[in-house]
């Protein structure tokens, strides 16, 4: 059978998006998008399902996953393709990350056959939302001193600990989960990964408030919660090797042909001209200091964009390191934190007070308070800057107390067990 | 630059690369500080041959790129005039070049165009003007129809090497619009005044067009109809400058990198205290958007894309912005030697600087970009 050339797929895809799906609206902006109520999430989530569906049913889901595993066997052109082809549609944006990347990247390299069979064609149906069981209170950044811990019971495992900053883990099926499984030895060696039903007894869900009102990200306890062997991925003890290229996956989510990035902005300008349209309603759109922030943000976003391109051009061709998606982390938060700001200056006073039905403006204000958040979320951008100046441009690395010692003896906060 | 080059633009990367050291090291970019041309007319020549003048000639006018991608070519000489601060007045000669290669008459190109693709004639673009015209794409000069031609009159500055350029192509406003006229360096009316600046090589002078009769036959093009000549030019020349500036930064982080792992304080290099660090994997960052967004830009450009002013315009309101600051944090991570004259950062950095200023400063081209989003919303 030949393979479906790019073209071919493109038409395919073309044909089916505008038979099929909904027409993407134009978006408010980053921040912009309001607090959604408990009922409107649920709801949005359940769109998210359905358009996955829908592309499964198309043949469109999981184009560069395994047909062994619903996926659609092609090639990163045609990815990029199809990339080119949703712009202008919904898509379901929600469980790209951290569903597809890097849950589902992970379970694709390490993960065993059956547990291949067992999961992939449910996400790629849109019937599993993964999060990830990752950072923990005692410690964000430096997430192999993981200290939840598995112990073996027979061919189970016995799980105690807390993770937190999983978004929407209150509406998410599965979690990829990382545990400390030997505390006597260096704590990048004792490290197992499992798979974990998130609504199952033992583990209680606790919704964090954050300081713009949104309840999005949960902290999870977790007690006595028993899993087979079975849902174990990789080796005993081994689970630092996966993490590495989870950690990759992670932060170069936005270079992964496993996830779907409409190569333009969304709604035909998208970003940039959301702020066309808060100049206007602002009264400010012949205002050239307005004008000029407006041209410094799509100048950013263009090069942003651009930087996205050659890097991930510059890792499939081996002339960079896979650690230079640090350089597009980086970015993305620079961005993020730049648009929120000039989102927040062109609102004027509306950013900080504003009319109780004015949501979008609202957006604006809290989305300034909570601007930091881009360069937090997914690995700081301070430890994204670590690894550029270690593993990209070689620069010795930062002195640890942690290395060679076992992980009982590493010295831990007050807080930590 | 492009991470994939072909095997002959790797060729020809090399050669001019290898030209450039041998004819243009640092000692030999200090000795023409004080120069009032900035370059031999032997050297120009001899990059003429290499093809510095040719790429964006089509082969029947003479001319001919590498890859057949000229603008992708010419970013790439553009790259090592950067890494080299290297002397001698690329941008104006390959602008003219190719207009008149595109939009010249017969005549015009036999009397001009052999001479700039020998590098034995220089030419210039006459664009940018004085207050109160200063903003990009304002054009104040007036060319009043009279007889079969024009007469011209008023003041462009600053223009790169007019006061060795025998051929001016002038953008001026006629009855008709927007017009380009060429016109020889040492007709009557025309006087030049070399001006002072920032690159020890690069000279521009001020060019007074008082009563310039210039024939019917010197039009570029129609009378009224420069409007997408000029900005196709204008695209042209940004592309070379940003590859100008990319080179510069690009051999600037270069040195500043080795520079901290050699330098010691407190026991130790640079390299290994973390505030520097970050400040180094940020520069890394700039550096990399930066080819990235001049490449986007340059294949835009080449392929005559609907958005290729949009792309010009975005990697000059990133890299006119970015650029500068990298090449300060360079300077910075050096101390005081970082401000000698002696130490060869400065060279790279005025290359920075001036490019981050010609054919409009980063201001220009975020106003450019606000008003493409503007007209594409309305379209």
């Amino acid at each position: 059978m030949s393979v479906e050339s790019v073209e071919e797929f493109r038409q395919r895809a073309r044909a089916f998006l505008k038979e099929n799906m909904p027409r993407a609206t134009r978006d408010p902006g980053s921040f912009a998008r309001g607090i959604l109520s408990d009922e409107e999430e649920l709801a949005d989530v359940q769109r998210n399902r359905d358009l996955q569906r829908l592309l499964f049913d198309g043949g469109l889901a999981g184009i560069c996953f395994p047909k062994a595993y619903g996926g659609q066997g092609l090639t990163t052109a045609h990815a990029a393709a199809f990339n080119e082809e949703i712009v202008g549609y919904q898509y379901p944006d929600r469980i790209q990350v951290p569903t597809f990347a890097p849950c589902a990247s992970v379970l694709l390299e390490f993960g065993s056959e059956e547990q291949k069979l067992a999961h992939i064609p449910a996400i790629l149906k849109g019937e599993e939302i993964w999060m990830q069981f990752l950072s923990e209170p005692s410690g964000g950044s430096d997430v192999a001193g993981a200290q939840t811990t598995a112990v073996r019971d027979g061919d189970e495992w016995v799980l105690n600990g807390s993770k937190i900053w999983t978004t929407g883990a209150w509406w998410s099926d599965w979690g990829l989960c990382l545990a400390r499984t030997n505390w006597d030895v260096p704590k990048h060696r004792g490290l197992s990964v499992f798979m974990l039903k998130i609504h199952q007894p033992g583990i209680e869900v606790h919704r964090i408030e954050m300081l713009n009102g949104s309840k999005e990200f949960c902290q999870e306890f977790i007690s006595d919660v028993r899993i087979p062997d079975g849902d174990r991925i990789g080796q005993v003890d081994d689970g630092w090797t996966v993490g590495i290229r989870w950690m990759f996956y992670e932060k170069s989510f936005a270079l992964s042909s496993l996830t779907i990035r409409p190569s333009g902005d969304n709604a035909g300008g998208g970003g940039s001209n959301a702020l066309l349209d808060l100049a206007r309603a602002g009264g400010r759109l012949d205002d050239p200091l307005a004008r000029d922030q407006i041209g410094e943000a799509h100048a950013l976003t263009l090069a942003t964009r651009a930087l996205a391109g050659r890097i991930t051009k510059a890792m499939a061709t081996g002339k960079i390191s896979d650690q230079a998606a640090g350089l597009t982390r980086v970015m993305g938060g620079m961005l993020q934190t730049r648009l929120a700001t000039i989102e927040f200056e062109l609102a004027g006073s509306a950013g900080v007070a504003w009319a109780p039905d004015d949501q979008q403006s609202a957006g604006y204000g809290m989305g300034f308070l909570v601007r930091q958040a881009s360069c937090i979320g997914g690995g700081t951008t301070e430890m994204s800057r670590n690894v550029v100046s270690e593993r990209v441009l070689g620069m010795p690395r930062e002195r640890t107390l942690d290395r060679d010692v076992p992980f009982r003896d590493v010295p831990k906060g007050p807080t930590a067990k | 630059m492009e991470l994939e080059l072909t095997s002959d633009q790797e060729f020809f990367a090399e050669t001019t690369t290898k030209f450039l050291e041998d004819k243009a090291p640092a000692v030999e970019l200090r000795a023409l500080r004080d120069d009032p041309v900035g370059f031999g007319r032997d050297y120009w020549r001899q990059g003429a041959e290499l093809g510095w003048t040719s790429l964006v000639v089509s082969e029947d006018d003479g001319g001919g790129s590498i890859s057949g991608n000229g603008v992708a070519d010419l970013a790439l000489v553009g790259f090592q005039f950067g890494r080299h601060a290297a002397p001698g007045p690329l941008v104006p000669n390959n602008v003219v070049a190719g207009a008149l290669s595109r939009s010249g008459t017969a005549e015009q190109k036999g009397a001009y165009l052999p001479g700039i693709l020998a590098g034995e004639l220089l030419a210039t673009w006459c664009l940018a003007e004085p207050r109160p015209h200063d903003r990009l794409g304002d054009v104040g000069v007036e060319a009043v129809p009279s007889g079969d031609g024009f007469v011209l009159s008023g003041t462009k500055l600053p223009v790169e090497s007019a006061d060795q350029s025998q051929l001016l192509l002038v953008a001026a406003r006629t009855p008709q619009g927007l017009t380009q006229l060429l016109v020889p360096g040492d007709a009557p009316g025309v006087t030049t005044a070399l001006m002072n600046g920032v690159d020890l090589t690069r000279r521009f002078s001020s060019v007074a067009f008082d009563g310039v009769e210039v024939p019917a036959s010197a039009v570029l093009g129609e009378p009224g109809g420069a409007g997408a000549d000029v900005e196709r030019q204008l695209q042209l020349a940004l592309v070379i400058e940003l590859a100008e500036m990319v080179g510069a930064m690009d051999i600037a982080l270069e040195i500043t990198i080795e520079w901290s792992f050699n330098r010691y304080s407190f026991g130790r290099p640079l390299a290994s205290y973390q505030e520097l660090k970050h400040r180094f994997a940020d520069m890394k960052m700039w550096l990399e958007a930066s080819h990235a967004l001049a490449d986007v830009a340059a294949r835009s450009v080449q392929d005559g894309a609907d958005d290729a002013d949009e792309m010009v315009s975005a990697a000059k309101a990133y890299i006119g912005a970015q650029g500068p600051e990298l090449m300060h944090d360079c300077i910075q991570m050096h101390g005081g030697i970082g401000v000698t004259f002696d130490h060869d950062l400065h060279l790279y950095l005025r290359r920075v600087v001036l490019g981050s200023h010609l054919h409009g400063t980063v201001a220009d081209h975020r106003e450019r970009l606000t008003a493409i989003l503007q007209k594409r919303e309305n379209s």
